[in-house]
């Protein structure tokens, strides 16, 4: 009984406590740089997509909510020629940003995404491809993958070195 | 004040005839409720207030809730419907038809004889203590010991 | 014509009052709670009222084809009814009053507390859902046990007061509120009053956490709204009878008798709701158990000491 009445008490002192509620269109909580909110898919610092449409992350997705479309340039270099995310599905669990092997898929500290009509959180590839390098400034994948593409040749990536010529008999 | 009177005997009477022809138990329940309210009412139009609200109170109010809780329990169907739409067939009516109608012719000689409906003057909450507790003690004794052995009985039975 | 214009006056004050108690409420938890409540509608969240209304209003009225009609139809009624026509018997100041009921008022209201049961009971019966069902059954014996001595607590004053009628209970209170030499009673009677209209921490019937929400499951729209509203209808004739049956009703210094009621009514409303915020809701048995082996004793012994003083002096 005494318990009970204590109880109410405490509650009842919290009258002239300190709210702990944010007002959140007025005053916005810091959201830290990784944050997993909307996603969206980098550009290297050349200006080219990142995307080397590897699939990984629509395998990764426990939602399935990505779903991407090979498309090869001419030089062989592969690139999503869709890129579609439902994020009436997604739940932002941050995994394709896992394992993307480019760093082109990644999730930015924005969630403020309401519609009034569900087909409308479906994003297109125009709608997620932004102009800049994201989180990571100045890493491009085919600057430091192996892969040949035009106007770089193997060996020439960084941080490697010439192909190994099996036909010279020096060590 | 005498429309009330007829109105609420009217509507205890109907309310009544519901009870019994109705075929769904839950809802002659209510019926029986709106009888023993208007039944109240009644009391209240006769000048007996402290009945009237005891009426609603005791019976009303406790008894047929408990009543409601028993058959709610019984999980009546629609199959117990149709078996009380056909145990309701005309010829069931006769007996009981009878014999309320004996009793109707009854109570017509007697008010015939007697008049109309007494109006006496209010009776409070008061007399009707100092009554229950003068006269008539070794009655209200006598109810509360066997309401204490049904208490004794059902503590005992449902153990 | 004065008794028509004070009974509308009476219903349509309790109606929005009750109405408003549904943000009042909100706005209270959240300040016991360190939160705000609902402050985006209009100065304060007044408003929200207004938007729930709308809201409750054009949802679909759905009464389930497997439901008993009548009954279902009928269970929101009883209960708004039965506790509106109880406030005809509480007196709010010395001229406001609609009907004294021949010196019964205090029996007068008990009975339609008693017959509010009826729409928990029916409503949990008609909706035919087991959930419902059980909430009905718990409402019934919850209502049986905490009515006993729901009465029982109230015959304190009654004998103080020598009189059923609340305008001489009140009359009697002029020197001393009935809440110092009744103080058990007025425990007692609180405890119980908060069970009889299912308050929150004797809020089994519909316990949203174990039984969805009770006896009204099923119901939806503004039968729903009628529901909720009624809670708080009760809330309000508790409150009120606590008032005037242990502090004094309209009786106070200085103030207008009015603003006495109506602040008297107020307090108990907002202490109903701190209730809610602070305590949790007890087991079925602890229920049980709380009202029939400590609440009646304690309602006896407080009737069987105050008849044995007023027979000594």
């Amino acid at each position: 009984m005494y318990s009970l009445l204590r109880t109410i008490w405490l509650i009842f002192l919290h009258l002239f406590h300190r709210r702990v509620t944010v007002e959140y269109p007025e005053r916005k909580a810091y959201l830290a740089p990784r944050w997993r909110g909307r996603i969206i898919l980098s550009r290297d610092p050349d200006g080219e997509e990142r995307c080397v449409a590897c699939y990984l992350c629509a395998v990764a997705c426990p939602v399935d909510c990505i779903f991407l479309q090979k498309g090869e340039l001419v030089g062989g270099r592969w690139y999503p020629q869709q890129f579609r995310i439902n994020f009436s599905r997604c739940i932002f669990c941050g995994y394709c940003e896992e394992a993307c092997p480019t760093y082109a898929i990644q999730l930015t500290p924005d969630f403020e995404m309401s519609e009034y009509d569900r087909h409308n959180l479906v994003y297109e590839k125009e709608d997620l491809l932004i102009s800049g390098v994201g989180k990571y400034p100045g890493y491009s994948f085919y600057r430091v993958a192996g892969l040949a593409i035009p106007g770089k040749d193997k060996g020439q990536a960084e941080n490697e070195e010439p192909p190994f010529d099996p036909k010279r008999l020096l060590p | 004040m005498t429309v009330a009177f007829y109105l609420a005997a009217a509507v205890a009477v109907l309310a009544t005839v519901q009870v019994v022809a109705s075929t769904n138990a839950v809802h002659a329940l209510l019926s029986l409720i709106v009888s023993l309210l208007a039944v109240a009412v009644v009391f209240y139009v006769l000048g007996a207030p402290f009945a009237a609200a005891l009426e609603a109170i005791v019976y009303a109010g406790a008894i047929m809730v408990l009543f409601a809780f028993v058959v709610m329990m019984l999980n009546l169907g629609a199959a117990a419907t149709l078996e009380e739409r056909a145990w309701l067939g005309p010829r069931v009516w006769l007996g009981p038809g009878f014999l309320s109608a004996v009793l109707l012719g009854l109570l017509v000689f007697l008010l015939r004889t007697a008049g109309g409906p007494a109006s006496g003057g209010v009776v409070a909450p008061q007399p009707v203590g100092a009554a229950l507790f003068g006269p008539y003690v070794l009655a209200v004794e006598l109810a509360s010991m066997l309401l204490l052995a049904g208490l004794v009985a059902a503590f005992h039975l449902g153990r | 014509m004065m008794g028509l214009a004070k009974v509308f006056g009476i219903l349509l004050v309790l109606v929005i009052l009750a109405a408003l108690l549904t943000w009042v409420e909100r706005r209270l938890l959240g300040l016991w709670q360190d939160r705000y409540g609902p402050n985006r509608v209009g100065p304060a969240g007044l408003l929200q009222v207004v938007a729930d209304m709308i809201k409750i209003l054009f949802k679909e009225d759905w009464v389930p084809p497997f439901s008993d009609r009548l009954g279902f139809i009928l269970a929101p009624a009883i209960v708004m009814a039965s506790l509106l026509v109880a406030f005809a018997a509480i007196p709010i100041t010395p001229d406001i009053d609609i009907w004294p009921m021949n010196g019964i008022g205090l029996l007068f209201i008990l009975a339609m507390i008693s017959l509010s049961v009826y729409s928990t009971v029916l409503g949990g019966w008609a909706s035919n859902n087991k959930y419902s069902l059980v909430g009905a059954l718990r409402a019934v014996a919850q209502m049986l046990s905490y009515e006993v001595f729901l009465g029982l607590s109230l015959l304190g004053v009654v004998l103080q007061a020598q009189s059923f009628d609340l305008r001489q209970i009140v009359a009697a209170q002029a020197g001393l509120w009935f809440v110092v030499p009744q103080f058990l009673g007025f425990v007692v009677f609180m405890t119980a009053g908060i069970a009889a209209i299912h308050r929150l921490p004797f809020d089994l019937p519909e316990a949203e956490s174990e039984l969805t929400a009770g006896f009204h499951t099923e119901y939806s729209s503004m039968k729903f709204g009628i529901f909720f509203i009624g809670e708080y209808v009760g809330i309000v004739l508790v409150s009120a009878m606590l008032a005037t049956l242990f502090f004094g009703g309209w009786l106070g210094p200085v103030l207008p008798p009015l603003l006495w009621f109506l602040t008297k009514t107020g307090a108990f409303i907002a202490f109903f709701i701190l209730l809610r915020a602070a305590l949790p809701r007890p087991r079925y048995d602890q229920l049980m158990a709380f009202g029939w082996k400590l609440l009646l004793p304690l309602a006896l012994l407080n009737l069987m000491v105050t008849a044995a003083i007023l027979l000594a002096t």
